[in-house]
């Protein structure tokens, strides 16, 4: 049951990844000035949500097979994650919004926070992938 | 909804297809094998191809007009057809009713009508699809070939003749009375062979707007249905044969100037030696006056006399008292004159001559400025007037953009250190401009510094209004320097490292205004744009040249090859002298683009209104206001033949206007499927302006009546917006919405979110940002297909402002508010619209521009301010431009500026003018780098300062709270004299010190603080807050700066001491008065310059005599409480009022309201707001604010 959970957390992980990856490149590709303000941001602000799904379930799961330490560690993100989309302005098209982001360094924060993310979830496929290969073998 | 892809030869749509950004479309490539192939391409001649074949215009209408045809017709077939014809039929669901304007009543014939009309094109739709494909096909092939034969046929012509920029000729007085370009090239022919470039310009060139021009103006209007585009062409020699008429009256003047440049060449053949750069441009004004003998007086005076302009710009380059030139206020008035017509190809003259002769800068001014008045003019240094009496004839605006001292006459180290300067380099050669900063470290400005005791200096006031600070440079680049009208940055010394700045505590930022109307601006027309190959710079007068073939960028220090054709001056007719171009010598230039710069035809002129019909509005009454003020200008308006206008109101449906030529009276159609909006004929809404006049003007006629007894109390602004997008995406242009209310029905609809108690809220302010993003998208669609819409609010409840003006925000529009709008019951408001209507209409206009940023490497650009859409980190993306628009942005160090003596910042606008053209309006700025804390203060520009404080401090109160905001306000002036004071150590710690330069920072931003955009405690409207929050992001800097901080003047007792002279007429000069009651003593009148509006205050006790002559009243008490105009008196103190009211108006583009205000008068309140010096009940008085700084410093 264990190694279903971490396999299910570990596919999880690797889609976060990519996403993360892709955030960083889709806002690089902003930053040199391949693609305009309002493509990233409608390509962007499509994966918030599926994004923050994505990280809410695995630390649910996390919750509920009780491993108390991996879901305390995914807890404060997940947190980030629905506060940032909850704190959207109502006037604005999104998390990322085409008129803001190249104001107040908005674009260097959002890199940034896409960084950040990217090592966090690089940092759990490796406990997920030793959790499982644990979980495995005790199985 | 309209399917774009159908849309033949334009490439894609606006957003995608100008990512790359048409200014950096690059192609100097080929632009030159272009070159080398032979013909020469100039956009001058790209229209003038179509113009002289007729038909192929035809065709090029054609295809617009087929575009939305196409475009939406196989959306009729798929999802209209059934319902649309059978609704008709079965009269009682009627989707689309047809009452003809004139009579409003729908019935059955009339629908027959409309079926009539509308069917052919319905069903015949794919008819007109293959036509359309066909005639833009047919359009796209012989444009190609026209124009190339046109490159041919005019390869000869192609050197003449571009038109001085500001004025077209055609163009109603807005365009015809500024000074246009006079002393052209006549169309000249070069032998091609020869010479390799072949450069058409005009520039430094002050033309006479004398009634031979009108004349011909008039015959080209006439022609110009016939041959569109070859009017510009022509231009120039209307010119030429009637300028013989004006230089009979000023032969006198010619003589002197010409004798005068001739002089100035001697003196510098005698000093400088034949390599010398510096002697040459006094040859190219003689040549000039060779060249074209007509306007040799004037082209060669005004050359001569407006290179003078930096240090002291007080004077006017022209006493021309011709009666042609005396404009009317209101049309000099249009252009905010610019002080910086720096015909720099004579300001080395004025250096050697300078030199030579050992005088100041005044001093050889007065010899070559005005040549008839010149012995008594009295020199500005040495007198403490502003202005003197030696000028009679000044042009108004010229006085109004440079009003303060020329030479601050407190800065008694000013002129030796010019001297000095001239001394070292002789004749130094301005180019090497990197070198030239270098030495100016040691000259410091201790004015600025000067420390200033806040507490205890009470009249910090300036006695005329704040000029802006000259950076320190030295004297040649400072001439070339863009004019701080345009482009100016908060600190003049810019620190060394982010560490320097941060520890100076002042935001570091630039504030632009750029497509301020100018009186004089050089335009280029070459086939070759210099820009550098690395970052895209355009060549300006602060590149360094290495050699005669290479110069190296000022903004990325690349070295760049000198193409062969720049090597050719066209103003001396010289060859190998690159740095004697006119891009090389004037920092503000436009350039006309060729079509490199295009990623379509440059689009019509195309004008869209959106009005409101709903019972709400018409009980306002704005309707006749608009049309009429629309009808008077109709010919006004900025374009050209293909010129476009349509109409749409609204209530609870949407209704359209057939006003197809043809017709006999325009159509109305209503469309009551408000949810899934569509254009019933897409074709024949947007009509030709000059084919369809009669219709238009009938229809401006009829609407004000036509729903006098609507009982439609819902306004569905969504849907007629989005409709009003589909109607402009072909094309792009303005859309001007009038709406009353908050919007109720259909997408896009707001409630009201004000709660009246919290208007006085000392601590919560909600609700400024949009409830909606509905508005925001809208504007970034209509921002990608180039629309812009501006807005003009008209309500006398709350209307959500907050949301409503993102439709203008984000597609660089524009916002007006009328509060509590009423046609009779609010004259003053009716009056205010009826001026800023006529502004608006006949303003200068760029269609689809785009705005780069550039500065030096090491400097960044992380926030922008305005109303525009950022495209990507450094181009903004701006539908349309408008003279009115200002824009600051925040910058930021990222690398130390150590290896440098100055930091340059370039801003270029590249718009479709309304003529069609594709122009780029450059503007470069140059500063020096200062490495120690008490430069940078000796540099900030506290005006400029307190206008980005107010930008970010919007910012603030939107992402963050009001409460925020202001307490960042009251943090930047509070650590910013905390860091200076810490710098200076010889201070007393007790006491509140401020450098000169900043003296008047404290009180800005309690103005500010007072403001209606930030003041808490005071009830105030949240629309009201939120306008002025929208003017403080989008106003330039003299109208920001005259909001936040308005002149005071006694104008009770004008007397004719430190007068000026405009047009023959006195205008005395009272001082500036504190924003203080202690200053307003019964017994006088007072009025305050609030920049949109004008207040008249009386005292109670006030001398009769005043009332009597000056406002036409008896006695104090009969003065009435609405009084908005000052009788045309006799008596001496009445036109002395008027004098100076007017002269006061002529300083900015829209002409405020007057409004006389007794002691028991209503709006009493809105004239003692601006008091700001006072205490109210809610706020600081500022002796209080300032004590309450020191204590939190010396804490």
């Amino acid at each position: 049951m264990e190694s279903v959970v971490f396999i299910f957390s570990l596919i999880d992980c690797c889609a976060l990844i990519f996403l993360a990856v892709y955030f960083i490149i889709t806002l690089s590709d902003l930053e040199c000035d391949y693609i305009n303000a309002r493509s990233c941001c409608s390509k962007l602000n499509k994966w918030v949500v599926p994004e923050l799904i994505g990280h809410a379930i695995v630390t649910v799961l996390m919750l509920i097979s009780l491993h108390w330490f991996i879901f305390l560690l995914n807890l404060p993100v997940a947190t980030w994650n629905i506060y940032r989309f909850i704190m959207v302005p109502s006037g604005n098209m999104g998390v990322f919004d085409p008129t803001e982001i190249h104001n107040r360094g908005q674009l260097k924060s959002h890199m940034k926070e896409a960084m950040i993310k990217l090592g966090f979830h690089l940092l759990c496929f490796f406990m997920y992938l030793y959790s499982m290969i644990l979980a495995l073998i005790n199985d | 909804m309209s399917a774009p892809a159908g849309l033949p030869p334009r490439p894609s749509a606006g957003a995608a297809a100008y990512a790359g950004g048409p200014a950096e479309v690059a192609a100097p490539q080929a632009g030159a094998l272009r070159r080398h192939n032979g013909p020469v391409q100039s956009p001058m001649q790209f229209p003038s191809g179509y113009g002289l074949h007729p038909p192929n215009y035809s065709v090029l209408s054609g295809r617009y007009s087929q575009v939305p045809n196409k475009a939406v017709s196989p959306h009729l077939d798929n999802q209209y057809r059934a319902s649309y014809h059978s609704t008709y039929y079965s009269a009682p669901a009627q989707n689309v009713m047809t009452p003809s304007v004139a009579t409003n009543v729908l019935n059955t014939q009339e629908s027959q009508q409309l079926y009539n009309k509308t069917s052919p094109q319905t069903a015949g739709s794919t008819e007109g699809l293959t036509q359309g494909a066909i005639s833009s096909a047919s359009y796209l092939h012989t444009s190609a070939q026209q124009s190339y034969s046109a490159f041919g046929n005019h390869y000869s012509t192609s050197v003449s003749s571009s038109v001085a920029s500001q004025g077209f000729p055609l163009n109603s007085d807005h365009y015809t009375m500024p000074v246009v370009s006079s002393a052209m090239y006549p169309t000249v022919s070069y032998p091609s062979a020869a010479i390799d470039s072949v450069y058409g310009q005009v520039y430094t060139s002050q033309s006479l707007p004398d009634v031979g021009q009108f004349k011909q103006t008039n015959t080209f209007s006439s022609q110009s249905t016939a041959v569109p585009h070859s009017l510009q062409q022509h231009v120039p020699v209307g010119y030429n044969s009637t300028l013989p008429t004006v230089s009979s009256a000023q032969s006198v003047q010619d003589s002197l100037s010409r004798n005068l440049t001739g002089s100035l060449t001697k003196a510098n053949n005698q000093i400088s030696t034949g390599g010398i750069d510096s002697l040459q441009p006094v040859q190219s004004v003689s040549q000039k006056a060779q060249f074209t003998k007509p306007g040799v007086g004037t082209a060669a005076s005004s050359a001569a006399t407006s290179s003078m302009r930096t240090p002291a710009p007080g004077l006017s380059p022209e006493p021309r008292s011709t009666p042609s030139f005396t404009q009317s206020p209101e049309s000099a008035l249009q252009e905010a004159i610019d002080s910086s017509s720096t015909t720099s190809s004579a300001s080395p003259v004025l250096n050697n001559y300078d030199a030579l002769e050992g005088g100041g800068y005044p001093e050889t001014r007065s010899v070559t400025s005005s040549p008839v008045p010149a012995p008594s003019v009295p020199q500005p240094s040495k007198t403490s007037k502003p202005f003197g009496y030696g000028y009679p004839a000044l042009q108004p605006g010229y006085q109004n953009a440079t009003p303060p001292a020329p030479v601050q006459p407190s800065n008694p180290g000013h002129h030796p250190g010019f001297q000095h300067y001239q001394q070292q380099y002789p004749g130094v050669n301005q180019l090497s401009s990197s070198l030239g900063g270098l030495s100016l470290q040691h000259s410091q400005q201790p004015e600025s510094l000067r420390p200033v005791n806040l507490t205890q200096d009470r009249n910090i006031l300036p006695v005329s209004s704040l000029p802006a600070p000259v950076p320190n440079l030295n004297s040649d680049l400072r001439k070339l320097n863009c004019s701080p009208d345009s482009f100016r940055c908060t600190l003049t010394n810019v620190p060394q490292t982010q560490a320097l700045l941060n520890k100076a505590k002042l935001p570091l930022g630039l504030l632009l205004h750029p497509f301020r109307d100018l009186t004089q601006l050089p335009v280029i027309t070459s086939s070759t744009i210099v820009r550098c190959r690395s970052c895209r710079t355009y060549i300006n007068p602060f590149v360094s040249f290495i050699d005669q073939r290479r110069w190296k960028c000022n903004l990325c220090y690349r070295v760049n090859d000198v193409p062969e054709e720049f090597m050719y001056n066209p103003l001396t007719r010289s060859y190998g002298e690159p740095h004697k171009r006119p891009e090389v010598q004037n920092s503000t230039v436009e350039f006309i683009a060729s079509s490199d710069y295009m990623l379509r035809p440059p689009q019509p002129a195309v004008y869209l209104f959106v009005l409101d019909v709903s019972h709400n509005a018409v009980e306002a009454g704005y309707l006749t206001i608009v049309c009429q003020s629309l009808l008077e200008n109709l010919d006004k308006l900025p374009g050209d033949s293909r010129t476009r206008i349509g109409f749409i109101t609204f209530d609870s449906t949407v209704q359209f206007y057939n006003l197809q030529e043809g017709l006999s009276q325009p159509q109305m159609l209503i469309v009551s499927d408000i949810d899934d909006i569509f254009l019933p004929t897409p074709d024949s809404l947007l009509v030709n302006l000059h084919e369809s006049k009669e219709l238009i003007k009938d229809l401006l006629n009829a609407l004000p009546n036509m729903f006098t007894n609507t009982r439609e109390t819902h306004s569905a602004l969504g849907p007629a917006l989005q409709a009003a997008f589909k109607l402009m995406s072909p094309t792009g242009g303005r859309i001007s919405v009038f709406q009353t209310q908050l919007p109720s029905l259909g997408a896009g609809l707001l409630h009201s979110r004000e709660d009246p108690n919290q208007r006085s809220s000392t601590t919560v302010v909600q609700h400024l940002g949009p409830a909606t993003d509905f508005y925001k998208k809208l504007a970034l669609d209509c921002s990608g297909q180039q629309t812009a819409v501006d807005l003009f609010l008209l309500s006398s409840q709350y209307s959500d402002l907050a949301s409503l003006a993102c439709m203008s925000k984000y597609s660089a529009g524009c916002i007006y508010y009328y509060p509590s709008f009423h046609h009779i019951h609010n004259p003053a408001q009716a009056e205010k619209l009826q001026k800023d209507l006529k502004r608006y209409l006949t303003r200068k206009i760029g269609f689809e521009a785009v705005m780069r940023i550039r500065c030096t490497k090491g400097l960044s650009i992380h926030t922008f301010h305005g109303n525009f859409f950022v495209r990507s980190t450094d181009l903004l993306s701006l539908a349309n431009i408008n003279p009115d628009a200002g824009f600051a942005v925040q910058m930021s160090i990222e690398e130390s500026l150590t290896d440098t003596s100055l930091v340059c910042f370039q801003t270029a606008l590249l718009y479709t003018s309304s003529k069609g053209e594709r122009r780029i309006r450059v503007h470069t700025l140059c500063l020096p780098v200062v490495n120690s804390l008490a430069d940078v203060y000796a540099g900030a520009d506290v005006q400029a300062v307190v206008c980005l404080l107010a930008n970010m401090a919007v910012d603030r109160s939107v992402s963050s709270s009001l409460a925020d905001a202001r307490d960042a306000l009251v943090n930047a002036v509070m650590d910013s004299l905390e860091a200076y004071m810490s710098t200076a150590s010889n201070l007393q710690q007790s006491v509140l010190v401020a450098p000169n330069s900043l003296k008047l920072f404290p009180l800005y931003v309690l103005a500010l603080l007072k403001q209606k955009a930030f003041r808490t405690g005071t009830s105030t409207r949240l629309d009201d807050r939120v306008y002025a929050m929208c003017q403080m992001k989008s106003q330039p800097l003299v109208h920001l700066m005259k909001m936040i901080h308005p002149n005071m003047y006694r104008i009770d007792k004008l007397i004719d001491e430190s007068a000026i002279h405009v047009n023959d007429k006195v205008v005395p000069q009272p001082p500036i008065q504190k924003l203080s009651a202690e200053k307003l003593t019964r017994e006088g009148a007072f009025l305050m310059d609030c920049g949109s509006i004008f207040y008249i205050w009386i005292g109670k006790n006030c001398n009769n005599n005043f009332i009597k002559d000056v406002l036409g009243y008896p006695n104090y008490a009969s003065v009435p409480q609405k009084m908005t105009q000052l009788p045309e008196a006799d008596a001496l103190s009445s036109e002395r009022t008027r004098s100076f009211i007017s002269w006061l108006r002529d300083s900015r583009p829209l002409s405020p309201v007057l409004q006389v205000i007794k002691d028991e008068n209503p709006a009493k309140t809105d004239f003692f707001q601006h008091l700001i010096e006072d205490r109210t009940e809610a706020a600081f008085s500022y002796y209080e604010f300032l004590l309450q700084i020191q204590q939190q410093i010396c804490k």
